[in-house]
Formats: C-alpha cells, structure tokens, sequence
C-alpha cells in the first residue's frame, strides 16, 4: 500500500497537512514552553509576557537542578525500580503465559479468570492493606523491594505473551518433548526467542508505567535518598527559593528517558497499547 | 448399531492401567502449571486478592492511627463519612470531574485520530507527535502546566491578555482549579486515545470508503456512517476507560492544588489519601475506598448497558 493517495487534490492536500502541522504545534507546546523555559535566565522566566523563544542557552540550570534536589540520584532510584518490575514481568509472564498455552492441566479456565480478574481490582480498592503490608509488616519503607514487590506480577503482560505462544504450532512443543527437552529448556531456547516481539513490548511498557508511577512511591519512601523521580521533582516546588528555570531544567531531564524510550520503542509500544483495546 | 473405532489403535474399553496412567499425567500436568503460574499467583494473592478483602474488612472495624484493627464496627464508618459533608463533596467533583474530562478527551482524540488517519506522506511523523503524551507522566505534566497556569507569567493569561479578556485565576480560584486541572488531564490523555482511535479506523477496509464516494457521499457523510458505526466498540472501550480513570486521579490534585482552593479539587482517591496517610483513620479511609470501588462498578455495569446496546460489533 503506497503512502501517498492520488484522490486528494492539492488544495485538500495543502488543508490537510495545515491542519497536521497547526494540531502538532498545539499538543507539542507545553513540552515546548517546558524545555526554552528550562534554557532561560532567571530574568527570562520572571518576566512578562512569557518568552516563546529562548535567546540564552543557560545550561547551568540542568547542574542547579541537581543541586537543589539530588535529581541524578533519582534517576538512578527509578532506573532500578522500573528495570526490577520490568525483568521481572519478563519472567513471571513468560513461565505463566508458557503454562496457559502449552500445558493441559484442570481448572485452567478457572486460573484464567483469576488471572483476567486482578485488572478489574482498582488500586484504590487494595492501596491501604498493600501499604500497611510493606510499611508496618515488612519494613520495607525506602526499599527498592517495598518500591516493586506489589507490582511484581503482570495480567495483562501474559495475556500478550500467551497470545504469541499460541501461533507456535503444538507440534513444535510435542516433538520437543519427546526428544527429552525438558519445559523450562523449550521455554527459553525456543518459545521466548520466537516471542520477542511481544516481550519487547511488554519490556517498553513496564518500564513505562513503572518509571511514571506517582502515589506508591510517595507512600513508601520517605528518605530523600529513596525518592523516585517523579515524587522528588514535584517535592521541588516547596523550595523556599522557587526558580521556575532550574524547575523546568530538572522535569526536562525526568523527560528524556521516557521520551527516548517513546522514540525508539514507538511501535513496541503502540502495539501493547492497542493489544488489550482494539479487539474491545 | 454398529460402532466404527476412529482410530485403530484407540481400543473401545480403556483398561484400569490406562486410566491409571491418565489420571497420573493430570495430576503431574496440574502440579506443573502450578509451578510456571505461582511467581505471579503468590504477587496475585498477597497484593490484590487478600487486600481487596481486608479493605472490605477495615472498613468494618474500629482501628488505631497505625491501622490496626481494634474493635468491630459494624457499619459505623459508613454511617460517619456519609453524615459528613466531605465525602459528599468528594463525591461531587470527583463526577465533575470525569465529566469535564472525558467528553472533550473522547471528541479531540476522535479529531486528531481522524486527521492523522489521512494518507499522506510522512503522516507517520504526525502520529508519532500526537501519541506522545503517553511518554510524558502526569507528575511532569502537572508540573509544567503549573507554569502555564501562572497567574502573572503564564501563557495562558498572556494569551487571554491578547485576546483583551479578562484574567483568570486558573488554580487558585475555586471556581476554575477543577477545569484547570482536567485541561492538564485531557492533554495527558490524548496521547493513548489517539493511538487506539487510530489502530481502531485503519482497520476500516478503504473499500467501503470508495464505494461510498462512488455513491456521492462527502468527507462528512462518510464518517458519519462508516467511521462512527465501525470504531463504535473502540469508542465505548474507551469512554469506559477513560471514567474509570479520571475517578481515580490522584496525582495532578496531589502536584497542582493539594484538594484546594476551598476543597473544590478535593476528589475522592485524595479524601481517601489524606484520611488514611495523614489523619490516620484507616477505617474511615477503608469504607471510602469501598464506596468508590462499587460507585465504579456501577458505572462500567450501567455504561455497558446504556452504550452497548448502540455498539456495531462487525
């Protein structure tokens, strides 16, 4: 199929890539407004009416912001946390997913169910025993383990990797068998080679949500050394001495992991997202 | 009658041997799955099925300011938090609030999707832009909107300062914070809608398109009566989605205006927070997140039965 479509004369052309172009300016301009802000000088930012060019490249802002809060040390935080829940989504769905599609054993409808119900449970529903359970029980409060250990496990990841198991011919897996490769052998020499789309996927979107998550490291960590990104940048605006520059330095430089791994990972990404919906 | 084996080697009576054997392969095959299944069960079971229950539980009981349970209650708590007018405040701008949000996130994701569905050259990059929201957290979001939304150097009063309107208190003023805070929220969710709007109308064969045009319909026409009724499914998908998700905002509250001016962005999941986190009324707090839970449920179950009816499954 060619990109172009010759039934657009020049005029809805013309119409059309306007319109492209006026609608990408409007959902683009607070990431905009948010990286020439965070180039600006103090006098930039603290004057009327708001720049939306940036003469100065004041690059400083990025070192300030990470003097006022230990923004790389968070980065560092969140890195490990999203890389703990995403290796282990990686894993735990993978052993399920293989269980699902290539094992005949009872009741297994029923464990799907179970599976399929945990993503009907809202986090409102399970937010206050889950943090009485690390906080008070296990003292795991400003620990990457209290951070990650509820969100361990992942439905709707062995969903997507069950589905790609499913097009491996049963055959395959039979004759595997009888050769004497044991299960968790055919799982990682052949089953997860030929699922790596789908674990590309699923390894862009738990690192993702993981990296963007909000409430439960605000519960769980308290030392300033534990915060995660996104707590430690929005605790940046009770600082006495409020530098909307140096502010804006440090969302940019939480932004870019997430952008980049947006960039390059767009079609993993977009396909786990459209995975779950568009078979409604 | 005479009965024809499918299978030579199938004899018709399985002999005790036999079933003996099956019926240990069962057993062997059950306890596998058992094994490749329990990492995720036990995370399951400890952080989603147990909780769920003992929130029920609490919210029963009595309870100390560490959550502990000390005495049973009955249905105290939800006596309390429904004689308080918080609650029904809570209650109040939380549904506000999911209809401020989703309407206009539905009807702009639909556009932009729509725009970007043409087929032009390098629309790819134009799908990249409008999806990519999904990248940015609404903690970030939050926080660069604040900016946008600052009284004296925002530019959203230098726009309206050109446009020779009057100024607006965008967040500390209790009459526009919730709006405010839902404009952060519909620009943060149009990213993922676009994107399944968009996966929804490629799978529209371009054909029907064509022997509509053929038949004289115009853009217009063409989507009023194919694109609607064919994403239909992917537009009830998404209005359900998108409620459940705005009942359950808590960071833009918790980065942008804290439950304030005057309680009037105080949703329900910031109540529940600020009961159980700072006040420690762990039972109180409990009964509240029950109530949300079953108002949700009620809203998917009624969404299903007032849309769904009108949905076109192809």
């Amino acid at each position: 199929m060619s990109e172009t479509n010759p039934r657009y004369t020049p005029a809805q052309k013309f119409f059309l890539y306007f319109l492209l172009i006026f609608l990408s300016i409007i959902v683009l301009f607070p990431l905009y407004q948010a990286v020439i802000t965070s180039l600006g000088t103090e006098a930039d930012v603290s004057n009327y009416p708001p720049k939306l060019l940036t003469t100065a490249f004041r690059f400083e802002n990025f070192a300030d912001a990470n003097n006022m809060a230990p923004i790389l040390r968070y980065l560092f935080n969140s890195i490990v946390q999203s890389s703990t829940v995403m290796i282990s989504h990686l894993v735990m769905a993978s052993l399920a997913a293989y269980a699902f599609a290539f094992i005949d054993f009872k009741y297994k409808n029923f464990f799907f169910l179970i599976f399929l119900s945990t993503q009907m449970v809202p986090w409102e529903a399970t937010i206050i025993p889950n943090y009485m359970t690390i906080v008070n029980d296990l003292k795991l409060k400003d620990n990457y383990l209290g951070l990650t250990l509820p969100y361990l496990a992942t439905a709707f990841g062995t969903f997507l990797v069950r589905q790609f198991f499913m097009s491996i011919p049963k055959d395959l897996h039979d004759a595997a068998m009888i050769d004497g490769c044991g299960r968790l052998r055919f799982l990682i020499t052949i089953a997860v080679p030929l699922a790596r789309p789908a674990l590309g996927t699923l390894a862009v979107y738990s690192f993702l949500t993981t990296y963007n998550q909000y409430l439960w490291p605000l519960l769980v960590t308290n030392n300033k050394d534990m915060r995660t990104v996104q707590i430690g940048l929005a605790l940046l605006q009770d600082q006495e001495r409020f530098l909307w520059n140096v502010v804006l330095a440090g969302v940019v430089m939480i932004l870019v992991p997430t952008i980049l791994l947006f960039i390059i990972g767009n079609r993993q990404l977009i396909r786990g997202l459209t995975a779950g919906a568009v078979k409604g | 009658m005479t009965i024809t084996p499918s299978d030579p080697s199938t004899p018709l009576v399985i002999s005790a041997q036999q079933l003996r054997n099956q019926r240990a392969r069962a057993i062997g095959n059950f306890f596998v799955a058992m094994l490749f299944l329990a990492p995720s069960l036990v995370i399951f079971i400890s952080f989603v099925f147990v909780p769920l229950l003992k929130t029920i539980q609490i919210s029963l009981y009595l309870t100390d300011p560490i959550g502990r349970m000390v005495a049973f209650a009955g249905v105290d708590n939800y006596e309390r938090i429904f004689s308080d007018k918080d609650l029904w405040n809570s209650l109040k701008v939380s549904l506000n609030f999911a209809l401020y949000v989703v309407p206009s996130t539905i009807v702009l994701s639909l556009f932009l999707a729509t725009v970007a569905n043409a087929r032009l050259r390098g629309i790819s990059v134009f799908r990249v832009i409008f999806s990519s929201t999904i990248a940015v957290s609404s903690a970030t979001a939050s926080l660069i909107f604040l900016f946008l939304f600052h009284p004296a150097i925002g530019i959203f009063n230098y726009v309206l300062d050109l446009a020779h309107l009057p100024r607006v208190n965008w967040l500390t003023d209790a009459s526009t914070a919730l709006i405010s805070v839902s404009m952060v929220t519909i620009w943060l969710n149009i990213g993922f809608n676009t994107v399944i709007f968009l996966a929804a109308m490629q799978g529209i064969s371009q054909e029907l398109y064509e022997s509509a045009t053929i038949d004289g319909a115009n853009f217009w026409k063409s989507f009023r009566h194919i694109t609607v009724p064919l994403i239909s499914p992917t537009i009830f998908f998404l209005i359900v989605v998108s409620t459940l998700n705005a009942l359950q905002t808590f960071t833009q509250i918790s980065v942008m205006t804290r439950g304030g001016p005057i309680d009037s962005t105080n949703v329900m999941v910031y109540l529940i927070y600020r009961a159980f986190y700072f006040n420690g009324q762990y039972g109180l707090a409990a009964a509240m997140s029950v109530v949300l839970f079953v108002i949700m449920l009620v809203f998917t179950v009624l969404q299903f039965g007032v849309f769904e009816r009108r949905v076109h499954y192809s």
